[in-house]
């Protein structure tokens, strides 16, 4: 409430300071004093109700007036996050007409069995066009050298990133979020070399690279900390993981994978493990996945740490279809075909997040020396 | 001024401000080429090594930098731990390189390399704003800058009976725990903030090179950052009041040299033939030594300050000077004084007083002083042998706790390098009083990363020995003695999901990083409370597995009060505090 304004006194308070005697009656000066005095008083009078009326105006002023800072609910004032959508589709591809969903090479020599798989699904110039910038997801939760096989192969992202520049790619992204210190485990498994000598650009979680993620239809992950930054500008996101037994999922391969791709309270989705990785098959449609099945985690897992846990598998499994690959994996890789498949496969197949019979989709199987 | 015209036509008139000659005449680098700008030039050196060096501190970037050089460098660290332990440490020895030009040009480590000395002088010349005559009044010595040598005294004895305390005042440690725990981790803040500012707004800035920890996915927090912050703005503060307080006052380095300094060959000299007595010499002077009457030579942080505002040029700084009184003739009261022939200026006769202005009784007094301390301290409950705190797990590498704090200055190199944020500096609460801020485990925070021994590494004085990563783990030649364990998990049913509330989880098994893995399962099938079958996969601790490295607490989706967690019992480093018997043979046989 502005003070109600008082009439300027016509004398001010203060008497004014005795005027030279030589000068009785000076009223010239005694008149500039007073004009003095009371140009002070206006302004100030002026400056403190424009102050009044200012605060009484955001204090008071209906929410939703300009410049009103009223919250009577006390709802304004709590932190809104603005939240992120990935595009429509995801980053999905059209599949090429009569090109496998599944490409499966066999073999020893890591290039020529990436080509042949990604050219069973369709090539490289089909899902990789000049411009795109293209991120790739590796494996890195932990800190464990390659051979260990609780990471992705570095061979494996260098030739990945080396074929995305040949098929055009404007920039090729490495990220991930690893369980342990980033640094350290993007420095021990590999990963970082691989993929800064072949090109690539590394993106290592900082706290501030987090923001809010809207998945409609998620269960547990509708809106979720996502790692956002390396996502910003990406047209193509292509998945490589490694063949993992798992403690509590029984295998984690590529659709588990997008769960590098999370921040906040992690820890908690070991409470509903099939629950996370159907929501994550469906938050992230990538072009395309590629399934390492060289090195096989086949118990220990997902952590490893000797390498009597990890076999030879020999063979590189490209999918637009994840949970095929997964399922793939889970029969021909970890050899568990007798077992029934982990119940996240169900949960995505309800959701038509990809078909866990690969035996009902294209197969194109090769065989390299 | 600034803007230059074209160059060619006036080039002969208009320089440079800076290569102006002075209005007396004389060229300009009479003026720019001054020792005391030289010396600006040092500081500022130093004080950039200093951060540089800190920011180096870090897993991908520590490569084979000396990150520890300036505690390495500091001679009361050396001689501390040399006292406490009876041995000089991998580079403590370096401390003998400051020792050299300490003895013979004086404290010049206090104005020419000491970062937080830098760091003073600096805010004093920024807002230290007065009249001469208040500068003058500023820099007259006071009885008070004795303290510091009773600190020092205090520290050495408390030293030399083994318990080290001199990182809570060494000038270094203080600067480098304060940088660690508070500075940088709020400069970390902001480079994140501006970049996140800067990524909204379509920019992509690419700010890690300011960050001291990049890469790492959480901003790191310490425990009583806050208290370690204050002590650093307080002690800046104080130079408002007292110019240069923490160095005149507090510092037991600068007293250390103090003592040292009286052995020193150059000092500043006053010639007083020359000298009108107007004091302008105090005007700048750094460590209140007196230059205008006998020099205090313990005080003095050769500055150079005083020859610069000498209007007389009466002070130099030479070899060795030879005492007045000897060669005087005549007398001061009647004018008759005469000094090699020419006649005194100045009143004051005084040329020197080499020693600290501390009388013989009051070092005993502060040594008893420190004699008494000593029980006081070890016996507190929280660093005893018995009584310690379950939570004070200490680094791995550690010795054991007598020996650990014989030697841990509180430096906190430590917990900079530590990628995972796990190292906090330790309450009161925690290590007692003895003990605060040395290093802990708080596995709520982060956790010990398996292939990692950097804080074994950058410890300057082996509280945390040098380690290879193989000793940690116990592999190769080390497999005999098993790898360290820094305490051991144990589990609460009561706060765990799968064994007090029916909920699947066990994060802890999937990230237990031993092979085999120290956390085991029941696995169970139940009908739930709603008729639903669950499987649980209930878990167990193997404890002859465990390494006590607390992911599994860390990760912990019970994160205010851990259903697993570690505490220090089973630690390796201390044969009292081992928890199964016979731990040796129980660790071949995983």
């Amino acid at each position: 409430m502005p003070p109600p304004p008082k009439k300027p006194a016509t004398e001010p308070p203060p008497e004014p300071p005795e005027l030279p005697e030589s000068r009785p009656n000076s009223a010239p000066g005694l008149e500039s004093y007073r004009r003095e005095q009371r140009r002070r008083f206006l302004k100030g009078a002026l400056a403190s109700s424009g102050l009044a009326l200012g605060a009484g105006w955001a204090a008071l002023a209906p929410p939703g007036f300009p410049l009103s800072l009223r919250d009577p609910t006390g709802e304004l004032g709590k932190p809104r996050p603005s939240s992120l959508r990935l595009p429509e589709g995801g980053y999905a591809v059209a599949p090429r007409l009569g090109a496998a969903d599944l490409g499966i090479a066999h073999g020893s020599q890591l290039m020529p069995m990436l080509r042949a798989a990604i050219d069973a699904i369709g090539g490289i110039q089909h899902f990789i066009q000049r411009g795109d910038v293209v991120l790739l997801k590796p494996n890195v939760a932990f800190e464990r050298a390659a051979a260990l096989g609780a990471t992705s192969d570095p061979e494996l992202l260098g030739a990945l990133v080396a074929l995305c520049r040949e098929a055009g790619a404007a920039e090729v992204r490495v990220a991930d979020n690893p369980i342990e210190s980033p640094e350290a485990c993007f420095a021990r498994s590999g990963l970082q070399r691989a993929a800064v000598e072949a090109g690539a650009r590394l993106f290592l979680p900082q706290h501030a690279d987090f923001r809010e993620l809207l998945t409609p239809g998620a269960a547990l992950i509708e809106r979720w900390p996502f790692f956002a930054r390396p996502f910003s500008g990406v047209t193509k996101v292509i998945g490589l993981a490694p063949v993992k037994d798992h403690n509590l999922c029984r295998a984690s391969m590529t659709t588990k994978n997008w769960y590098g791709l999370l921040g906040g309270r992690r820890n908690q989705f070991h409470q509903d493990i099939h629950g996370i990785i159907a929501d994550l098959a469906l938050m992230l449609r990538p072009s395309f996945v590629v399934l390492d099945g060289r090195r096989v985690l086949h118990r220990s897992g997902p952590t490893g740490g000797s390498l009597s846990d990890v076999k030879a598998g020999h063979t590189l499994v490209a999918a637009t279809d994840s949970l095929a690959a997964d399922a793939y994996g889970w029969s021909e890789l970890l050899e568990r075909r007798d077992e029934p498949l982990p119940r996240y496969f169900a949960l995505c197949a309800e959701r038509h997040l990809g078909q866990p019979d690969y035996r009902a989709l294209r197969l194109a199987e090769v065989r390299l020396g | 001024m600034s803007k230059a015209p074209p160059k060619p036509a006036s080039k002969a008139k208009r320089r440079l401000p800076l290569l102006q000659p002075n209005r007396d005449g004389t060229p300009f680098y009479t003026r720019t080429l001054r020792i005391t700008n030289v010396r600006v030039l040092s500081q500022v050196f130093f004080f950039a090594l200093f951060v540089f060096l800190l920011m180096t501190t870090w897993f991908s970037r520590i490569g084979g930098y000396p990150v520890s050089l300036f505690l390495e460098l500091d001679p009361l660290v050396g001689l501390a731990t040399a006292l406490s332990t009876h041995t000089v440490y991998r580079w403590l020895w370096r401390g003998l390189l400051v020792l050299i030009p300490t003895l013979l040009f004086g404290r010049v480590f206090c104005n020419w390399l000491c970062p937080y000395g830098a760091l003073h002088q600096f805010i004093g010349f920024i807002f230290n704003i007065g009249s001469n005559r208040d500068h003058i009044a500023a820099n007259r010595y006071r009885p008070i800058y004795q303290l510091k040598y009773y600190i020092l005294a205090v520290m050495l004895v408390l030293a030399a009976f083994g318990s080290l305390q001199i990182g809570l005042l060494d000038p270094i440690a203080l600067l480098v725990r304060s940088f660690t725990v508070s500075v940088m981790p709020a400069s970390d803040l902001a480079v994140t903030g501006l970049g996140r500012e800067l990524a909204e707004r379509g920019l992509e800035p690419e700010l890690s090179p300011l960050l001291s920890a990049p890469g790492a996915a959480d901003a790191r927090i310490f425990d009583g950052a806050i208290f370690v912050g204050l002590m650093l703005l307080g002690l800046v503060a104080m130079n408002l009041f007292i110019p240069r307080f923490f160095c005149r006052v507090l510092c037991p380095l600068g007293a250390m040299l103090g003592v040292l300094s009286r052995l020193s060959l150059w000092r500043i000299d006053r010639d007083p033939t020359r000298c009108t007595d107007c004091d302008l010499c105090l005007k700048g002077c750094e460590g209140a030594s007196d230059p205008q009457a006998a020099l205090r030579k313990s005080e003095c942080f050769v500055c150079f300050n005083c020859i610069d505002d000498c209007p007389e040029d009466a002070l130099s700084f030479k070899l060795t000077p030879p005492p007045l009184s000897a060669h005087l003739v005549g007398s001061l009261k009647d004018g008759s004084a005469r000094l090699f022939g020419r006649p005194l200026k100045s009143q004051i006769l005084g040329t020197e007083n080499a020693g600290p202005a501390v009388p013989r009784r009051r070092w005993i007094l502060a040594s008893l002083g420190g004699a008494v301390a000593y029980p006081f301290m070890r016996l507190s409950k929280a660093v005893g042998a018995r009584g310690f705190h379950e939570k004070v797990i200490r680094p791995p590498g550690s010795v054991a706790e007598p020996e650990f704090l014989e030697r841990c200055i509180k430096c906190d190199q430590c917990l900079n390098v530590c990628p995972t944020n796990v190292l906090q500096p330790a309450s009161l609460e925690k290590a007692g009083f003895e003990g605060l801020w040395t290093p802990v485990m708080d596995f709520s925070v982060g956790f010990c990363q398996l292939n990692c021994a950097l804080c074994s590494e950058v410890c300057p004085t082996g509280a945390i020995q040098k380690i290879s990563v193989e000793k940690k783990l116990g592999l190769g030649e080390h497999e005999d003695a098993g790898p360290l364990r820094l305490g051991t998990a144990f589990f609460n049913r009561g706060r765990c999901l799968p064994w007090a509330m029916e909920t699947p989880c066990v994060v802890c098994e999937e990230v237990c990083p031993v092979t085999p893995k120290a956390i085991g399962t029941y696995d169970e099938s139940i009908v739930r409370w709603d008729g639903e079958r669950v499987t649980l996969n209930r878990p167990y601790m193997r404890p002859e597995l465990c390494i006590g490295c607390g992911i599994c607490e860390h990760e912990c989706p019970v994160i205010d009060d851990a259903a697993v967690y570690v505490t220090a019992v089973g630690e390796s480093r201390d044969p009292g505090r081992t928890l199964l018997l016979d731990s040796a043979r129980q660790r071949k046989k995983g």
